[in-house]
């Protein structure tokens, strides 16, 4: 028995130490190590932070950046209501079509319409932005190591180069960003936005509530995830209490003789 | 099959006689003797078959809902995540039991190594196993393409140009494979065919390998065979039990993973869409196929990897043969190891050997997830030709030199031995 555990002991930290290397291959940048709500196995968003979240990327980031896979009615998770949602979505004209001439048209989108892109396509955006191709941000927290911390830094990352870095023109300096140097000028300034909720909009500030926007869009069902996991875990935890009960009550005899 | 079991149900005595299905079930799953020593190492083969059945269910509702087009099927995929009722859930169980059946069977397949499970009789029912492993592994490859981010792509770009190592009809059978002149729609296709086609080779040649193991009975860790009923107690209630328990404990950590960190062993550059002018700057399959990916790497001259642009002309058949070589040497470990003694329980050299190969695989493994440079180069190097002298060296070599412990009587005997002993304590 002690060796048996011995031995799975070894095999666990072997699995665990493989899937660690597995994270490392990228040199690591040191990313600021944010608290954010919805970390721990418990966590959940905050919906005040939320909206002031799709405020700041509504006013400042999709001016460049869509948000194509998220639909406008998916913002009701947010906890505006039906009509707000739909007012929201009124902002955004969305092509439609044909009609019964053929014709394509523009119309006022709605909410099972997913964010309008603010470029019709990948070439409109490079050529709206001196060859740079600003991406959809619908799944950003997940795709870049370091998740939300790395937006969150990349955010708030800018300041003026160091002594002989000069970047290349049209290049901004951001700390964060590998290679330094990056074609997104400096999104955020001080009261960018007005918020609703009397929030002091410092860049810090800004940056957090986009970012948590951002993770929301990333993984809609993180809290629907987290809930459903602790009751899975509670369930798993008391059955396998109950089969190893079951298991000794049945060897019982076994070992006697 | 011997004789058949008397059923009082009249319905089940009437198909019975007709097609014995459960007199077999009887034999095989209710009186089926099993060596009363097996440790909770021997539940990974029932733990490996489950999850092949919960990776084609989840695996048959994903489809269902997935399209299989360079233009959708990333887009399909978050379609799945968000809008399809517990989507997120069943692409979620299935993208991590991939890593779980592969957690799974290279504890399994450790396991056999550890107490000789290979040995006669046992020899095809190994080589069966490595089979599976063999189909296992093309059919997580193709899986990790169908999302259809840019590791799915750059690895199947990597993976499928190694076959144009092979002389004079190489490059004839990359576009074979690819369906044109690059990675493209096609192969998304054939992938996805054969993605789906796959698991259920697997399911039978698994049924094969059980088919084997109720011929020959499990192997346990002593390696003395059984030989009186002494020795055994039936698979049901006994194992049906004990890997009740191993599957409880199994599946609390699956669940911990999907549901508190489902991304933790896939790459972040898979939520970017595939995009086949913007080449990332390190490509690395999943994590269980690192060890592999080393070996590929560690022939000199062939840096597949960092640099594809230029490398996979290059591309020398040797690392190639290397990497397959890994897994094919697997077969031929019932001859190469000489020993009269099953259990490394009894053999003080190989015991330490066989943790060796254990961290030389995880050096491996972490070679293979960084970049081909530096001292990376020669620790692969090194590790790579340990890989291949354990086998080839060593498992011969051992068999000759080593001088086991004495083996016990039997089965039941260490067992009395140690609840004597307990006794004495109480």
């Amino acid at each position: 028995m002690m060796r048996t555990t011995r031995i799975l002991i070894v095999a666990a930290i072997a699995i665990v130490t493989a899937a660690g290397t597995a994270r490392s291959a990228v040199e690591d940048i040191e990313l600021p190590d944010m608290d954010w709500s919805w970390e721990g196995p418990l966590g959940t968003f905050d919906r005040a932070q939320l909206q002031r979240g799709l405020q700041g990327f509504t006013e400042i980031c999709l001016a460049c950046h869509g948000l194509r896979l998220v639909a406008y009615r998916n913002l009701q998770a947010l906890g505006y209501d039906e009509e707000e949602v739909k007012a929201y979505a009124a902002n955004f004209e969305v092509q439609d079509g044909p009609d019964e001439n053929g014709e394509m048209y523009m119309r006022e989108a709605i909410p099972s319409d997913r964010f309008v892109s603010p470029y019709p396509n990948e070439q409109a955006a490079r050529a709206a932005n001196n060859g740079a191709y600003p991406p959809d941000l619908s799944v950003m927290t997940k795709a870049r190591k370091g998740g939300a911390d790395y937006v969150y830094a990349l955010l708030i990352g800018y300041e003026e180069p160091p002594e002989g870095f000069e970047p290349m023109a049209g290049m901004n300096y951001n700390k964060y960003f590998p290679g330094k140097q990056i074609a997104m000028p400096q999104p955020l300034f001080p009261d960018a936005v007005e918020y609703a909720d009397g929030t002091p909009a410092t860049v810090e500030q800004i940056a957090a509530d986009v970012t948590a926007f951002l993770a929301w869009a990333a993984e809609p069902e993180l809290e629907e995830r987290k809930s459903l996991g602790i009751k899975v875990l509670a369930f798993l935890g008391l059955f396998t209490i109950m089969l190893v009960a079951l298991k000794r009550r049945v060897w019982a005899d076994v070992k006697k003789h | 099959m011997a004789t058949r079991t008397e059923f009082k149900n009249p319905l089940v005595r009437w198909v019975d006689e007709r097609l014995p299905v459960f007199t077999y079930m009887d034999h095989e799953y209710n009186r089926f003797p099993m060596p009363k020593n097996l440790n909770y190492l021997w539940s990974f083969g029932a733990l490996a078959s489950i999850v092949l059945v919960v990776m084609i269910v989840t695996g048959v509702m994903l489809a269902m809902q997935y399209t299989a087009h360079v233009d959708f099927a990333f887009e399909s995929v978050e379609r799945i995540m968000r809008d399809v009722n517990y989507g997120w859930l069943l692409r979620y169980l299935h993208m991590n039991g991939g890593s779980m059946f592969f957690i799974v069977v290279y504890i399994h397949v450790f396991r056999g190594l550890y107490y000789g499970s290979y040995k006669a009789p046992r020899e095809l029912l190994w080589m069966l196993g490595v089979i599976i492993l063999l189909l296992m592994m093309a059919t997580a490859f193709m899986g990790y393409v169908l999302p259809w981010g840019q590791m799915s792509f750059w690895a199947a770009t990597v993976i499928t140009n190694l076959f144009s190592a092979i002389p004079w009809i190489g490059d004839a059978i990359v576009t074979w494979l690819w369906g044109g002149f690059a990675v493209d729609n096609p192969t998304l296709n054939r992938f996805y065919a054969l993605h789906y086609l796959f698991p259920f080779l697997i399911f039978a040649v698994v049924g094969l390998h059980v088919v084997a193991v109720h011929i020959t009975g499990s192997n346990n860790p002593t390696g003395v065979e059984v030989q009186s009923p002494r020795d055994t107690v039936t698979f049901h209630p006994y194992f049906t039990t004990k890997d009740s328990v191993g599957l409880g404990v199994f599946l609390i950590f699956f669940a911990a993973v999907v549901f508190f960190a489902p991304n933790m062993f896939g790459e972040p550059d898979n939520y970017i869409k595939a995009d086949p002018l913007n080449t990332p700057p390190h490509i690395v399959p999943e994590w269980y196929f690192l060890p592999y990916y080393a070996i590929l790497r560690a022939v000199p001259d062939n840096f597949i990897g960092s640099w594809i642009g230029f490398v996979l002309v290059d591309a020398k058949l040797a690392g190639v043969i290397a990497m397959f070589g890994s897994i094919l040497v697997l077969l031929l470990v019932p001859w190469l190891d000489t020993s009269k003694v099953r259990s490394a329980r009894y053999r003080p050299i190989y015991k330490w050997f066989f943790w060796i190969l254990v961290v030389d695989c995880i050096v491996l493994g972490w070679v293979g997830a960084n970049p081909p440079e530096g001292k990376f180069i020669a620790i692969g190097r090194l590790a790579t030709a340990y890989y291949f002298a354990h086998f080839l060296i060593l498992m011969p070599l051992l068999g000759k030199f080593e001088r086991p412990l004495p083996l016990p009587a039997s089965i039941s005997e260490p067992v009395l031995k140690g609840a004597a002993s307990q006794m004495e304590k109480a």
